[in-house]
């Protein structure tokens, strides 16, 4: 078998990877030694491997380790970020919970004074019935004159604590004797 | 003269089986060992990166992003392959979504299409190959010329050289990692070998070592 060199360049590479059939390779081998110019290519070739394939030829970037590590350390979830996660859990039942007793205290609680003119009828007995009307803002004992009632509007007949928690205070005219000056 | 062929084809990934457990002790719950599993391949997710963007930074960007991926979808790898393998084909397809958004393609050089693959490659003739030994790569002027001709290389080209000779592949494991056959991985390995030695050749006898006194006892590098 003889080869020219049209036919040894393109065996070139799977020469040197050691993947051309024994008659192909005599044949080659026998070419090298008589054509300087496959010699020179098979060198050239075989040193461009051995080149680049040294480690030293590319190096990886500085700090290319550390960043994809950071990556990583950004993306995975650690264990303090667990515990922070329940501590969160908690905290958020605690704040929901404690808005719900808040709700709860407050409805106990005495809403907005209807009139900033009056005071609060804390003295007032909790249990004592007392008539309110819906637009007004005082709340009297029963049958009292200065009651502000428009026509046709229902006079209601709650207890003092329901009273004040409406926000309605004390007639300074008929409950006069509770009041705190 | 030389005659050997080189051993190129470097001993079965012995780390194959030490991938393989970590892996499992990741899937348990082990996250962090993710880094130890990754790390011996780092390299060659940031070269497969480099081989298809040459741009450095983008290069660093997307082999990390590939690393964060892999670990994302850790529990879709079912082994039937290497875990580098895999590692490094999710790097290859992270860099052509790089490319594709970048429209890198329309800068590649018109020589660098897929039809010049069939047309018989010429070597230039000279008349003797000036052998470059390797402790020149302790040069950072050397490096940055090994790094320029690669990177006048065409993208199939650049691809297939990088990942069998820079990264030391198998012919296999490079064309699966690209989508290739492996016909093509060894046409094209061939034209990069032979282009770089021609790009090289000048380079280093006329130009970079020709200024530099040579021979009688100094030495460029």
């Amino acid at each position: 078998m003889v080869v020219n060199c049209e036919q040894v360049w393109p065996e070139i590479s799977n020469y040197l990877e050691g993947e051309v059939n024994p008659d192909l390779r005599a044949a080659m081998e026998a070419h090298f030694h008589e054509c300087k110019r496959c010699t020179a290519v098979l060198d050239g070739a075989r040193n461009v491997i051995h080149l680049y394939g040294d480690d030293r030829a590319l190096q990886l970037p500085a700090g290319f380790t550390a960043g994809w590590r950071r990556r990583l350390t950004e993306y995975m979830p650690n264990p303090r970020g667990t515990a922070l996660g329940w501590l969160l859990a908690v905290a958020a039942v605690a704040l929901v919970s404690g808005s719900f007793a808040l709700a709860h205290l407050d409805a106990k609680s005495v809403s907005a004074l209807r009139s900033y003119h009056a005071e609060p009828g804390t003295g007032v007995p909790d249990e004592m019935m007392v008539t309110v009307s819906a637009d007004s803002k005082i709340f009297h004992v029963p049958g009292c004159r200065f009651l502000h009632k428009h026509e046709n509007e229902s006079v209601r007949l709650i207890a003092a604590s329901e009273a004040i928690r409406e926000g309605y205070v004390p007639c300074v005219r008929c409950l006069r004797q509770y009041l705190n000056r | 003269m030389l005659r050997r062929t080189i051993a190129v084809e470097k001993p079965a990934d012995t780390g194959d089986e030490r991938a393989q457990s970590l892996i499992a002790r990741i899937r348990n719950g082990e996250s962090s060992l993710f880094a130890e599993l990754v790390k011996p391949y780092e390299r060659r997710v940031y070269v497969t990166a480099l081989a298809l963007l040459r741009n450095e930074a983008d290069a660093q960007d997307v082999a990390q992003e590939a690393i964060l991926k892999a670990f994302m979808y850790l529990r879709q790898f079912r082994g039937e392959s290497r875990f580098s393998t895999w590692l490094i084909q999710i790097t290859v397809n992270e860099a052509r979504m790089r490319q594709r958004k970048q429209h890198a393609e329309l800068f590649e050089p018109l020589a660098e299409s897929h039809d010049d693959e069939e047309v018989a490659y010429t070597p230039r003739d000279f008349a003797d190959w000036r052998e470059i030994p390797s402790e020149a790569l302790e040069k950072s002027e050397f490096r940055a010329i090994l790094a320029k001709a690669l990177a006048s290389l065409g993208q199939i080209y650049r691809e297939v050289f990088l990942l069998r000779d820079v990264e030391h592949m198998s012919i296999e494991e490079t064309a699966q990692a690209l989508s290739i056959s492996v016909a093509s991985v060894k046409t094209r390995l061939l034209r990069a070998r032979l282009m770089l030695r021609d790009i090289l050749a000048p380079a280093f006898a006329d130009g970079w070592f020709g200024r530099t006194p040579f021979g009688k006892g100094s030495k460029p590098w």
